[in-house]
């Protein structure tokens, strides 16, 4: 092999590398906007995600979210009710984005994310004292821990659990 | 140009917008005044101690406002339930408060209902208001 050979052959080493190295970054953007729970709804985002961020509507089904909606004068001991323009609104957008329900035909929808199975699972490691510390008080408050969660950012590297 | 100009127009339109539906804490408080006026002719203007005894009392419930908003509403609060981080209440902490009357009535409409299982009266809104108006 010649010199010159063996600089192509380097070259060409070179550019493969650059190459996968620059398809790996673009797949995991392209992975990280895919396991994304940002939700960029005007209407939700004002009217569900002040007294807790907006949940991911992906994570109960549209039956379930429907109940939600029906009953936010009562809801989980607030009043959370919101005018009728809104509650349209609400109704077309949960619908759209709600999650498949596989058990649509078990009876009454359930209305909490944190009594889901896929909810359970994930959280199976965080221990009760966890849950019940001041700083997080309620599975409600994703923010305590999963510190992107205003945004729709629960990615692992973003967990804080706080002591 | 001419495109330039309509884009500039556009803009200037949604800054008048903006500005027309936005409102001082004042000018809220001056509507209550006139709906407190007319709910009791001998209405004698509101007041920043009535407002702080409201303010941080529970009204019969579990809750007072202080109980989400905190006794120091130039503090950032925290939801009784959720544990959301709640911006400070008071103007002074937060200037966004108080400058939009469909979301103070929204609030109001929910807030009230949690505390005192009612609607609140112009007169309480008020001297609510003239309590979180009065803090530096």
């Amino acid at each position: 092999m010649t010199n010159d050979d063996k600089r192509k052959a380097f070259d060409l080493v070179v550019w493969t590398s650059s190459l996968l190295f620059a398809g790996a970054l673009v797949a995991h953007e392209a992975l990280a906007k895919d396991k994304s729970f940002a939700v960029t709804d005007q209407v939700y985002k004002a009217e569900c995600g002040s007294c807790h961020v907006p949940y991911p509507p992906a994570l109960l089904p549209a039956g379930s979210w429907q109940a939600v909606l029906s009953g936010l004068d009562k809801h989980f001991g607030t009043d959370a009710s919101v005018d009728a323009k809104s509650l349209a609104a609400l109704r077309a957008f949960l619908d759209a984005n709600a999650g498949r329900d596989r058990r649509a035909s078990a009876g009454t929808p359930g209305l909490r994310i944190s009594e889901t199975d896929w909810f359970r699972r994930e959280h199976r490691k965080v221990p009760g004292t966890t849950w019940q510390g001041a700083a997080v008080k309620s599975p409600a408050n994703c923010g305590a821990c999963h510190t992107g969660a205003e945004s729709g950012d629960y990615d692992d590297r973003g967990i804080r659990v706080p002591k | 140009m001419r495109r330039e100009l309509q884009i500039l127009g556009l803009g200037a339109g949604l800054l008048g917008a903006g500005v027309a539906a936005a409102q001082s804490p004042a000018e809220i408080q001056r509507k209550y005044e006139s709906a407190a006026r007319q709910a009791t002719p001998a209405f004698g203007g509101f007041s920043a101690q009535r407002g702080e005894a409201f303010f941080k009392s529970a009204q019969g419930g579990d809750w007072s406002c202080a109980s989400c908003h905190t006794q120091s509403p130039v503090a950032a609060g925290r939801h009784a339930v959720t544990g959301k981080a709640i911006a400070p209440l008071a103007p002074a902490a937060s200037p966004a408060r108080f400058t939009d009357p469909a979301k103070v009535e929204k609030w109001f409409n929910r807030n009230c209902n949690d505390v005192l299982k009612r609607v609140c009266t112009p007169a309480e809104k008020g001297d609510v208001l003239a309590y979180l108006m009065s803090l530096k």
